[in-house]
């Protein structure tokens, strides 16, 4: 079988990306699947990038994920962050990839049981790198809510480590 | 196990992921999520502007308790603007739906929402200008494009509207010269009239309006601030520095946004003014009055551009002074260079600007003489008339994020590069698609870079953080540099987000930094109170 998945490898990545883009309104979609330009359509880019980068992963023996598996994974994830969608949603376009390997693959790969528990593994290696998406987005959504915050803070601060100065009061806090 | 023993991958991939509306653009009601809009402006504010329909409200109620005849309102502001501004009624009648300013728009392509294409979000309003009053519109109704003004419509409107930053990166590329900036003008306008706004926008004008700048701060509290500054730069440079403050006589007058005297990064650049013009022994003065270069008029209305801006002219006037200098404002710049001299002008009582230092005449602001500060300081510069010592910014790897306003509305592209260039070492540009007059908006112009916007602001960032990232991890760029007080403020959390190791200045900053003053004591560390050096290298 992963002979097959090596050999279907371009079709798997190109219907994953297919499938996350649609999670997108359709003129967006198109977009992002149609403008080459990395800096005119970076979304698209980083889908792109990204699919590439965590299926080599997935279909890697590597237990931990290398720094560019991290930023590539990240680079999704910190945009579906701030987009229209629910927390599920954003991560949830990993599992997209389970959905895509058994319609490309399971009428002709599954033959004997070590193909099953190939599967399994790669099911596994998914769930794996969807919690770490999982990880990261709560990292971003931490991270908006301290910008948030600092932005509040940093309005006043400036005046009243000011006035402090001016009236003898003490400023460090 | 058998095959058809396994679960459907269907069941399997049991997650319902986000499906867009099967509904056409007109009738997809718009979603108010958290995070993605503005929250609207107080009544307080309202009613010291004398606007319409104070009230408390939230654009996430269901009832936004509008006045009865709120269509009636529109729909006769409408039909007065149509007529008022001929650049209204071109716009509505000229677009072909080409599709060239489609996905030219950072909030279109950081979030794939239609809405936010230039050419759909003109045809909010277009759809409403057709039905009502357009003959072929009347007749055909939806086939001819028309729709009728409804209170989805607005409400779409008032997301929409209050979701482009006016940055007119689109326009650039229409061929049409369509400045969809504005129609979101125009828009902004007629939500006005039913008390539909947003306090990010409001609050700033109401304070101008009463004190002159947007934080509201009275005369005394500014010279405070002030003189702190040139506290810290004692602090630094060991030149104490006596500020002209509401000069009579003085030769020039100096306007900047009041954003620069308060808020980190600003600061250091309006520090960076004030050791720059005492150097030169500028004839020159800060006003109290004249206290703000921003106008968020611009975010609200023709006629609040015009009540806001009439104080730098007016003062002008007051002291006596014979022309002005601006400094690093973004939207300030699309004021004074497209509206100033037609709703405030004619300036005749002020002097054609000549630099007192080079003899240099600014021809090109002639009819508005206003002067940017890096016109100023670029012919400084080129006239040899500033010592620099650039190593001292070498610990800054810096690009440079074109402004929207300064770029495409004020056509500033060379003069900051030059200066740039000048004052430090280390400089890279971002990709050409990014910058110049194709600069990307930081996501939070035209009142839009408040915190509770702070997902939409990451969307429309995130183009701009794109082509920053790719010059940091090519050249460990660690300084996003900008002339644009809401950009010093709106970068910095895009840099939180998208690029953390990259700080946020102004240009005047680094110029001070770089400037060798007379009788200065050698200096140690920069306006931020950094070592200047590389501290394990000294030792």
């Amino acid at each position: 079988m992963r002979d097959l998945i090596l050999e279907k490898k371009k079709d798997i990545v190109k219907r994953w990306i297919e499938l996350t883009i649609d999670t997108y309104p359709p003129e967006g979609g198109s977009f992002m699947k149609n403008q080459k330009n990395q800096f005119a359509n970076p979304v698209g880019a980083a889908i792109l990038n990204g699919a590439e980068t965590l299926y080599k992963w997935i279909m890697s023996g590597d237990k931990d994920l290398s720094p560019d598996v991290v930023r590539r994974l990240d680079d999704v994830i910190r945009i579906r962050a701030v987009q229209q969608f629910s927390a599920s949603d954003a991560v949830g376009f990993i599992f997209l990839l389970k959905r895509v390997i058994r319609e490309t693959l399971l009428r002709d790969a599954l033959k004997d049981k070590n193909d099953l528990q190939e599967l399994f593994d790669i099911d596994s290696r998914i769930d794996s790198l969807a919690l770490h998406a999982f990880n990261m987005y709560m990292k971003c959504r931490e991270k908006l809510f301290e910008i948030r915050a600092m932005e509040i803070r940093n309005r006043t601060s400036r005046i009243l480590e000011r006035a402090c100065m001016k009236y003898g009061a003490p400023h460090e806090w | 196990m058998e095959l058809h023993d396994l679960p459907k991958p269907q069941d399997l991939m049991n997650i319902d992921l986000n499906k867009p509306p099967e509904t056409g653009w007109m009738d997809t009601p718009t979603v108010f999520r958290n995070g993605t809009y503005s929250y609207p402006a107080a009544g307080k504010n309202l009613k010291i502007l004398g606007l319409a329909n104070p009230r408390q409200w939230s654009p996430a109620d269901e009832d936004w308790k509008l006045p009865e005849n709120w269509k009636e309102i529109i729909l006769q502001g409408m039909k007065e603007r149509l007529e008022k501004y001929r650049s209204f009624r071109l716009f509505m009648d000229i677009c072909v739906r080409c599709g060239a300013c489609a996905d030219k728009c950072h909030f279109f392509i950081g979030s794939g929402d239609p809405k936010n294409m230039p050419v759909l979000r003109a045809e909010l309003i277009r759809s409403v200008y057709r039905n009502d009053f357009t003959l072929l519109g009347k007749m055909l109704g939806r086939l001819g494009g028309g729709r009728e003004l409804t209170i989805d419509v607005l409400k779409e409107w008032f997301y929409y509207f209050f979701q482009c930053t006016e940055c007119r990166r689109c326009s650039v590329f229409c061929p049409y010269g369509i400045d969809t900036a504005e129609v979101t003008m125009i828009g902004r306008e007629l939500l006005n009239l039913v008390g539909l706004n947003i306090n990010w926008v409001i609050e700033p004008v109401a304070n101008c309006y009463r004190t002159g700048n947007h934080l509201g701060i009275p005369p005394h509290g500014l010279v405070d601030m002030w003189q702190f500054m040139t506290d810290d730069i004692e602090d630094i440079t060991g030149i104490k520095i006596d500020l002209p403050i509401n000069k009579k006589g003085a030769e020039i007058l100096f306007v900047t946004p009041s954003g620069d005297y308060f808020a980190d990064p600003g600061t250091y650049t309006c520090m960076g003014y004030m050791m720059l013009f005492h150097e030169l022994g500028l004839d020159y003065t800060w006003s109290t009055y004249a206290s703000e270069g921003g106008n968020f008029g611009l975010f609200t209305s023709h006629e609040m551009i015009k009540r806001l801006n009439a104080k730098i002219y007016a003062e002008a006037k007051r002291l006596g002074v014979k022309w002005i200098i601006g400094g690093e404002c973004g939207h300030m710049w699309r004021v004074i260079h497209q509206y100033m001299e037609t709703m405030n002008g004619p300036a005749d009582f002020l002097e054609e600007p000549v630099s007192p230092i080079t003899g240099t005449k600014f021809e090109n602001a002639k009819q508005s003489k206003m002067v940017h500060i890096t016109e100023f300081t670029s012919d400084l510069i080129k006239n040899g008339k500033l010592k620099l010592d650039p190593s001292r910014n070498d610990k800054i790897i810096a690009t440079y994020h074109d402004s929207c306003n300064t770029a495409r509305a004020a056509g500033l592209l060379e003069e900051p590069r030059y200066v740039i260039r000048n004052i430090m070492n280390n400089f890279y540009e971002m990709p050409e698609n990014t910058i110049r007059e194709q600069t990307f908006c930081c996501g939070g112009g035209a009142g839009l870079g408040n915190d509770e916007n702070i997902e939409m602001r990451m969307r429309g960032a995130f183009p701009r953080a794109s082509a920053l990232r790719h010059v940091v991890d090519k050249h460990a760029v660690n300084r996003l540099l900008c002339m644009c007080a809401i950009d010093r403020a709106t970068l910095t959390a895009l840099c939180h987000y998208w690029a953390p190791d990259v700080t946020v200045g102004g240009i005047h900053e680094l110029l001070a930094n770089a400037l060798v003053m007379k009788g200065e004591k050698e200096r140690t560390v920069d306006l931020r109170g950094e070592p200047l050096g590389d501290e394990e290298e000294d030792e």
